[in-house]
């Protein structure tokens, strides 16, 4: 019976009972405006009016079906529905409704600018008290944004898109640990996997560059058109926009470190010995590796290649002279 | 002709709105279910549909009152939808916040909870309020939940129904079959949680949704539990996270590195007597500020707490030493 897929009986009955209060409420409505309000198409709009023309109070009790004018409808395009007073107020919020409306708006106070947050908040307190007092009509639903859900540097990437201007941005490479300041024209914002990148022309390094949004710190919009305002953004899902070439590592992951297999997309894997796993990595820069093998340390060792696995150690025993040693080097 | 569910959805809902007394479910059978003969078979049948069909309409929003159909017998169930209740309170919307409900559609990635919220905002349309999002210049925030297992465990919180999955501890070889009791999700740095009631160990637990590795099954009856009240899902996931207590830290960072640290510094102070260094306060459990603090090399050394530092001490240790075992 589903017109459409994912488009279940109960998503149908719930449509109608919003829909039939706003219809009830107007006396007649054009089918295209009803439609435009409820953000749905008028095809829509009239199979749901259909069925609701096969429904009332049932047979066999007193009462008749509800009356919807199919000539109107079909003729002149307008909704005229009758014998409906029943259902003239829409349902109340189903918990999870009304949960994934109330956290929305929850999440949306914790990442506004300030100066938007009275209106949200104002909205969330309207929907939490329909909702039921003290939240009892709400289910258990928690959200604490990331710094990227949460970017006040994506807005004005958008807005800086939309209005064809070029941003200065504070970018942070963790490979090399700094944060350096360029000049971009920004094309286009694209999510692969599960990052945000920024597609732009850097004028700093004087190339094409796509920058990971989460390490953008910071962001202003200029006043300075971009250079090529027809330029379109690349496809960035084909994963060439690694900067450098990339390098086969092979990690021997403890249970501890295992999670790494979650975090980063992994080429190969085997079982290795004494409950270890064997991972192989595509990397580009060196210094990731040493920093990634330190944070998980002791618990992954480098198998190959051999030049990484000497660097690393080099690095741990550079870190814990600082500890033996008890003083500051002030290099 | 079979009716279509639709069509015996709204009439059941309609049927049992408003009604005056408790219907009874032999009435709801013969207005709304003729399809289903009299006899076991079609007993059974009437049972399940109309089981499902009460789920369905809860769903919605539908309140349905349970109660005697019978003024002086009390052994005939009955059903009804008191209209008051299952009514939406009037809410009246300012333009300005019409619009920000507009732009709370655009938060949910994850498709059920988006589609709940589309319906929420379809119920205050049927009111009449005009939402268009782009009054506003505001950037929604966009919330994922690609794991595979959220959409059963909501539709099982919703419900209050048990489940059961394989589930993989990071320090476990082999997956475990867990049967928990889930009470809520919570989402943070990026991950969500379960938390719940672990049937097996007769405790709340807390599980990483990326760590379930199979199939969530849905087991039992709806309403079979009742989370405890006054649960907080975020304060129980960080109480049973398998973290140590937060600490406060004093490192110092070598200038112009360490920004991950920088930036959630508390204090950031140049250290007069070694050029060239700062001193920074952060706070976090231990566990987490070591494999910060290592990541930095010899960027970032701890000077306290004393746990924190020896645990760095350690880890270091541990690493050269197998890089001589090596040569």
């Amino acid at each position: 019976m589903s017109a459409q897929t994912g488009d279940t009986a109960p998503d149908q009955v719930a449509r109608l009972l919003a829909l039939v209060p706003y219809l009830l409420a107007r006396g007649e409505v054009r089918l295209e405006d009803a439609a435009a309000h409820f953000g749905t198409d008028a095809d829509q709009i009239e199979r749901d009016l259909r069925l609701l023309f096969m429904t009332g109070v049932s047979p066999g009790l007193p009462g008749d079906l509800i009356e919807v004018d199919l000539e109107a409808l079909e003729g002149d395009r307008i909704i005229r529905v009758d014998n409906a007073d029943y259902l003239a107020r829409p349902v109340r919020f189903s918990p999870a409704e009304a949960t994934s409306l109330v956290v929305a708006l929850r999440t949306m106070v914790d990442t506004a600018p300030t100066e938007a947050r009275e209106v949200i908040e104002r909205t969330l307190a309207k929907l939490e008290e329909a909702a039921g007092q003290d939240g009892e009509g709400l289910l258990r639903l928690h959200v604490t944004p990331t710094p990227l859900e949460s970017s006040a540097v994506v807005p004005v990437l958008e807005s800086a898109l939309a209005h064809g201007h070029q941003v200065e941005i504070t970018y942070h490479v963790p490979s090399r640990d700094q944060e350096s300041r360029r000049v971009v024209d920004p094309r286009g914002l694209a999510r692969v996997e599960d990052l945000l990148y920024l597609d732009a022309w850097c004028h700093t390094a004087g190339g094409d560059r796509a920058f990971r949004v989460d390490r953008i710190v910071a962001a202003t919009e200029l006043d300075s058109p971009v250079a090529d305002p027809g330029a379109r953004a690349r496809d960035l899902t084909g994963g060439w926009f690694t900067d450098a070439e990339t390098t086969t590592v092979t990690l021997r992951l403890a249970p501890p470190a295992r999670w790494v297999v979650e975090y980063y997309p992994v080429t190969g894997q085997r079982p290795g010995p004494d409950g270890t796993i064997d991972v192989d990595l595509e990397v580009a820069s060196e210094e990731w590796v040493k920093s990634l093998l330190l944070r998980l340390a002791p618990h992954a060792r480098l198998l190959a290649p051999a030049a990484y696995a000497d660097a690393f150690v080099t690095a741990a025993r550079a870190a814990l002279r600082l500890y033996e040693a008890d003083g500051v080097d002030s290099q | 002709m079979v009716q279509p569910r639709a069509e015996r959805l709204m009439n059941l809902h309609i049927l049992l709105l408003g009604a005056k007394r408790f219907i009874g479910k032999d009435a709801i059978r013969e207005a709304c279910y003729p399809e289903h003969a009299r006899g076991p078979a079609g007993d059974e049948a009437f049972e399940r549909a109309f089981e499902r069909d009460k789920d369905a309409l809860r769903q919605i929003g539908a309140v349905i009152e349970v109660g005697s159909a019978d003024a002086f017998f009390d052994d005939e169930i009955g059903y009804r939808i008191p209209t008051e209740q299952t009514s939406l309170p009037e809410i009246r919307f300012e333009s300005d916040e019409a619009a920000v409900l507009g732009l709370a559609a655009q938060v949910w990635q994850q498709a059920t909870l988006a589609k709940a919220t589309g319906r929420a905002l379809a119920k205050l349309k049927g009111q009449g309020v005009e939402i268009d999002p782009s009054r506003l210049e505001v950037v929604a925030p966009a919330i994922t939940a690609d794991e595979p297992a959220f959409e059963p465990l909501w539709d099982a919180i919703s419900k209050r129904r048990q489940v059961s999955f394989p589930y993989q501890r990071a320090d476990e070889t082999q997956p475990t079959t867990r049967r928990v009791q889930p009470w809520g999700l919570a989402r943070s740095s990026g991950r969500w949680y379960v938390v719940g009631f672990d049937v097996d160990r007769g405790a709340e637990r807390v599980f990483r949704l990326s760590r379930i590795v199979g199939t969530v099954r849905l087991t039992g009856k709806s309403g079979a539990y009742d989370v405890p009240a006054g649960t907080d899902v975020r304060e129980v996931a960080r109480r049973l996270s398998p973290s140590y207590p937060s600490v406060r830290a004093q490192v110092r960072v070598r200038q112009g590195t360490g920004v991950g640290l920088r930036r959630r510094a508390e204090s950031v102070t140049p250290i007069a007597d070694h050029p060239g260094w700062d001193a920074l306060v952060v706070e976090g459990p231990v566990h987490e500020l070591s494999d910060e603090v290592l990541t930095y090399g010899a960027d970032v050394v701890v000077e306290a707490p004393r746990s924190l530092r020896d645990d760095v001490v350690d880890r270091l240790r541990a690493v050269v030493a197998a890089g001589e075992e090596a040569r």
